[in-house]
């Protein structure tokens, strides 16, 4: 095995283009656990943990360009305003110690369905910035996930950021696990109300191949609140409507039995973090609106 | 390959490291520091957790490479460590800490032992030097087999850093990344809020 500890961003892409094979290590928090086991035996390791760049955030005004290896910690700590989804799920990320190591970035270089940013960045909408040597280009989110722990990224690329939407309205995370710490997710549940565009965006972790959008529910829900005036109204999401959304969300799952849940489980929880977070985000929403109204 | 990097305040240098070899083997089986333990190797249990560049880490999860020129303090530096921030602040009689030591030695490390040659005793902790943690945890009766111990010191004294007035739940939080599987974590907690609130008083 060989070690390779470029020391700046143009170096490291060179050393990948050099050894397209060349597994990237940030926080270690997947790699090294693979490693330690003997379930991976790389013949090079690329760290990324001398390249500055990549532990910065920039915030601009209508997304954050959140460097890849900005550690779970600092998202919670710095980002709690713009990126409310996101914050709350790195709250959910594993422990301390490893929040304070690992980042979104490796999230989505594993790309495993229970990766909590996934759902998040889903509802949020983002990009992720991908370079070689050959260039840069931004990947959308929902083309990214191309199957169980793949990814859209070519051999020879690396994530340098992710570019997230700023929340424009309430954002909320839901996860499902046996303990608050150190749990990989039965399955998780994010939802951002966007009522700039008056539309919802949802992400399901851990309940399909990918993490996934719930297209159809989406739709539904738009419809049902544009139709409804809920936007201008403001009033209670109609039961009947949250629970279609939840049944839409159930029905978006591809889920599997495995030792954390069974399928049933996690297309029936699903639906429940689908309710439970609309009505969260929607009473905040509300809760809002009164304030404007209020003060106006 | 070689590693350089800083342990317990002294340059160390580690020969003929392994390239996928965690930061914790090198600590217990190059540099012969093995109060950092090792369980799980996967960052699930905490009893590894160091300070890398001051941020608690699981060491067994960080490459070996990856700590080239950084900063580490194990559990084996901790008392020097709290001593040094507690007379940073004024809080400790002038030269009581012995700032001049510039560290703790390989040598010292190794030899750190709660039954050291210096006639200590390890249920007192009496004659070795201890951070206000470890007396707390000795005094709240929070070490049974002892394995989770150290993680658990480097995890509360940070906590004790950064939150020096910690509710339960910011001690929870604190400590969640930390398995103890003798205590459960009532008398853990118990040191925890002692070592706060004779650190408040020494303030």
């Amino acid at each position: 095995m060989d070690f390779l500890r470029p020391a700046s961003w143009e170096e490291a892409l060179a050393a990948k283009a050099e050894h397209p094979t060349a597994v990237p290590i940030a926080g270690g928090t997947d790699v090294m656990v693979e490693i330690n086991f003997d379930h991976r035996r790389p013949e090079y390791l690329l760290d990324l943990n001398r390249i500055a760049d990549l532990y910065a955030w920039e915030v601009g005004e209508d997304s954050v360009r959140l460097g890849a290896s900005v550690p779970y910690s600092r998202i919670m700590e710095h980002l709690r305003a713009e990126l409310p989804g996101l914050a709350l799920a790195s709250h959910t990320v594993a422990s301390p110690q490893i929040r304070n190591r690992g980042g979104v970035g490796g999230n989505l270089g594993t790309a495993s369905p229970a990766g909590d940013a996934h759902p998040a960045l889903l509802a949020a909408g983002a990009e992720v910035e991908a370079e070689s040597v050959r260039g840069s280009r931004r990947i959308p989110i929902d083309d990214f996930y191309t199957g169980v722990k793949r990814n859209a990224l070519a051999p020879d690329e690396l994530i340098r950021a992710v570019h997230i939407k700023k929340a424009d309205g309430p954002q909320q995370y839901a996860k499902v696990g046996t303990r608050n710490a150190m749990v990989i997710a039965v399955c998780a549940f994010g939802l951002a109300l966007h009522p700039e565009t008056r539309t919802v965006r949802t992400g399901i972790g851990s309940a399909a191949p990918t993490p996934v959008r719930a297209a159809a529910a989406e739709d539904f829900l738009n419809a049902a609140l544009e139709e409804g005036g809920f936007w201008d109204n403001g009033k209670v999401i109609t039961p009947s409507v949250a629970k279609q959304f939840a049944e839409l969300c159930s029905a978006a799952c591809n889920p599997i039995d495995d030792v954390r849940g069974t399928a049933s489980y996690r297309r029936h929880a699903v639906g429940v973090m689908a309710r439970r977070t609309l009505t969260w985000t929607w009473e905040s929403y509300r809760g809002t609106r009164r304030t404007i109204e209020g003060a106006a | 390959m070689r590693v350089n990097f800083t342990v317990n305040g002294r340059p160390q240098e580690a020969d003929d490291v392994w390239e996928g070899e965690s930061l914790l083997y090198v600590l217990r089986e190059r540099l012969g520091l093995p109060g950092s333990k090792n369980a799980c190797e996967q960052g699930e249990c905490g009893s590894c957790t160091v300070r890398l560049d001051g941020v608690p880490v699981c060491s067994c999860l960080v490459a070996a490479g990856q700590v080239e020129g950084r900063e580490v303090v194990t559990v084996e530096g901790l008392a020097e460590y709290a001593a040094r921030r507690s007379c940073g602040t004024g809080a400790c009689e002038a030269g009581a800490c012995g700032t001049d030591s510039g560290g703790t030695s390989l040598d010292e490390a190794r030899r750190w032992s709660a039954q050291g040659t210096r006639g200590t005793d390890s249920q007192t902790g009496e004659g070795t030097e201890l951070a206000p943690i470890q007396q707390a945890f000795i005094d709240a009766g929070a070490v049974q087999c002892g394995f989770c111990t150290p993680g658990l010191l480097v995890a509360a004294d940070e906590m004790l850093e950064r939150n020096p007035d910690p509710t339960d739940a910011d001690i929870r939080e604190a400590l969640s990344g930390n398995l103890c599987r003798c205590t459960g974590y009532e008398k853990i907690m118990d040191a925890v809020r002692l070592a706060a609130a004779r650190q408040s008083e020494g303030a």
